[in-house]
């Protein structure tokens, strides 16, 4: 019963401080230098991780299902179930979960002990809102940030895929990605290029939330860090299913 | 009872004797500040006085932080009245906050240096948020000043991790004083140091104190720094002025309570 309550309460604060960033976000001043360092920053934290878990992904799946289609003979379909598998699911949920765990860490992380060694007061006091400084351009960066990534990992998994193919079935490049685009529709890539703005959005408002309003102490600053993960992650899924179920229906008419 | 016999006795007489020319730069009457069920402050008063040193002790917990931040805005009293530099802090607009802030100075307890900035960076982050038009030259100028009269010239363009406590706590002190605040507080500027660099910094206090002219609050344990540097002092106990007065005044007092901060050499 505590722990519902506790959940609720949790949820509702986080629920305001969404509503908060969106309030900032619109009122100037704008921290425009700042947003661009954090996008610069964030992109180049995660990049080389998002483009090597691709790859590998790419290059796993293939090797996976490849038995099972050359048995039922539907080597010809490869290329196209990949890349309707990769663009639509498999590579903004594995950005995602990658981002969590890399920035969505790190930034509960850092605002966590921003806040128990008083820099948050410092900002404060120094004619800044922090708030704006600190949490808007974070929020705003990794959600545009984010949809870039996902771009990024999918070619680099379709690439991946491609290196496969054409190891095993002498597939060339230009066939590989004609086959790719052939199935891949509006319907497909819109979807989950959308998914991925909201991504984005639940691992920066986790993050930042939980780095804000970390306890004292430096047990706080780790609670932060390790509880922005879990919730993000959490949250990616649930996000990830409701973006489905959407689209299904889109689908459907 | 107490807080008459603080007043009463010692206070107002040595006040109006030292300061009653002096302008009244904050006043703080009957705050009260709870956080759920702890009552922190419970009817606090305090005056401080320009040019004035004032002292603030009181066992660890028992509000002195939170005091200091009420002044500055960074903590929400839930009762009283808080005048700093005749602005009524608790009804301020945001906008004139912010100009109040750049007058008031406050040196954090652990320095809370920016960790993702340079020295050099912090020490302008101040500078640009609150004087944006000034040019890059000045700003130059003025951060190399601040840190030539805390003697760190050299560590401009160092990060903070690689300071070591005493140097934190002096490039702290720069970015306080390099807005030229009116009024400085001081929480703990010397908690974390060991005991000869803490006497550093209290020394270096004294010395910004003779070139700044700044009034200060000051939340102290090192009585001997203390007393160097203290007009008037003023124990906080159980969320109020328990006594204010001059050092000689206080460490003669009879009352047991006032003693357990100044008998230290009885
Ligand atoms: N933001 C806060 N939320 C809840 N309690 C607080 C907060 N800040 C301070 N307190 C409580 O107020 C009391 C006084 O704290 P503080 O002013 O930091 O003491 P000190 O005199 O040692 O500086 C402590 O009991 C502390 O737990
Ligand atoms: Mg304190």
């Amino acid at each position: 019963m505590n722990g519902v309550k506790l959940f609720l309460q949790e949820a509702g604060e986080t629920y305001r401080f969404g509503i908060k960033f969106f309030r900032e976000l619109f009122k100037p001043p704008f921290e425009f230098r700042e947003f661009l360092r954090q996008c610069y920053i964030l992109g180049n934290k995660s990049i080389f991780l998002v483009a090597i878990t691709g790859f590998i992904m790419g290059v796993v799946l293939t090797l996976q299902t490849r038995p099972t289609m050359v048995e039922f003979g539907a080597e010809a379909y490869m290329p196209s179930m990949i890349g309707i598998a990769i663009v639509r699911e498999i590579g903004p949920m594995i950005t995602a979960l990658i981002c969590a765990g890399k920035i969505g860490s790190s930034i509960g992380a850092e605002l966590g002990s921003m806040k128990v060694t008083e820099q948050i007061d410092a900002m404060e006091v120094s004619g800044t809102n922090p708030f704006k400084y600190l949490v808007v351009t974070r929020i705003l960066a990794i959600t545009l940030v984010l949809p870039l990534l996902v771009v990024i990992a999918d070619s680099v998994s379709l690439f991946g895929s491609y290196l496969m193919e054409n190891l095993k079935g002498q597939v060339s490049f230009t066939l590989f990605f004609t086959k790719v685009f052939e199935v891949l529709e509006f319907s497909d890539i819109i979807p989950s290029f959308v998914k991925s703005f909201f991504f984005g959005f639940a691992i920066g408002l986790i993050g930042c939330y939980k780095g804000y309003t970390s306890k004292k102490g430096t047990a706080g600053v780790g609670r932060a860090a390790n509880s922005a993960v879990v919730i993000a992650s959490l949250l990616l899924f649930i996000i990830d299913f409701i973006a489905v179920m959407i689209s299904d229906i889109f689908y459907e008419l | 009872m107490m807080q008459t016999e603080g007043h009463g006795l010692f206070a107002k007489e040595e006040m109006n004797a030292k300061f009653g020319r002096k302008k009244l730069l904050i006043s703080i009457k009957n705050l009260h500040k709870s956080f759920g069920d702890n009552h922190v402050l419970r009817g606090f008063n305090l005056e401080l006085y320009d040019e004035e040193n004032l002292v603030i002790v009181g066992k660890s917990g028992s509000g002195k932080s939170v005091l200091l931040k009420c002044i500055v805005g960074l903590a929400f009293p839930d009762k009283g009245t808080l005048r700093v530099l005749s602005k009524d802090v608790l009804n301020l607009p945001k906008a004139e906050m912010d100009l109040l802030r750049a007058e008031v100075g406050f040196l954090f307890q652990g320095s809370a240096l920016y960790d993702s900035m340079t020295v050099r960076e912090n020490l302008e982050f101040p500078l640009r948020r609150h004087k944006d038009r000034m040019v890059n030259e000045s700003i130059d100028q003025l951060v190399l000043e601040a840190l030539e009269n805390v003697g760190l010239a050299e560590a401009i363009d160092l990060m903070p991790e690689e300071l070591s406590g005493g140097m934190k706590r002096r490039v702290a002190l720069a970015r306080t004083i390099i807005l030229r605040p009116k009024i400085i507080l001081y929480d703990e500027p010397s908690s974390g140091l060991d005991p000869i660099t803490a006497r550093e910094i209290s020394q270096l206090i004294l010395n910004i104190q003779k070139i700044y002219k700044t009034a200060s609050l000051i939340i102290s344990h090192d009585i001997d720094f203390a007393r160097s540097i203290a007009n008037r002092f003023v124990i906080l106990k159980e969320g109020i002025d328990y006594a204010t007065g001059i050092y000689k005044d206080l460490v003669t007092s009879n009352d047991p309570n006032v003693k357990a901060f100044f008998n230290y050499e009885t």
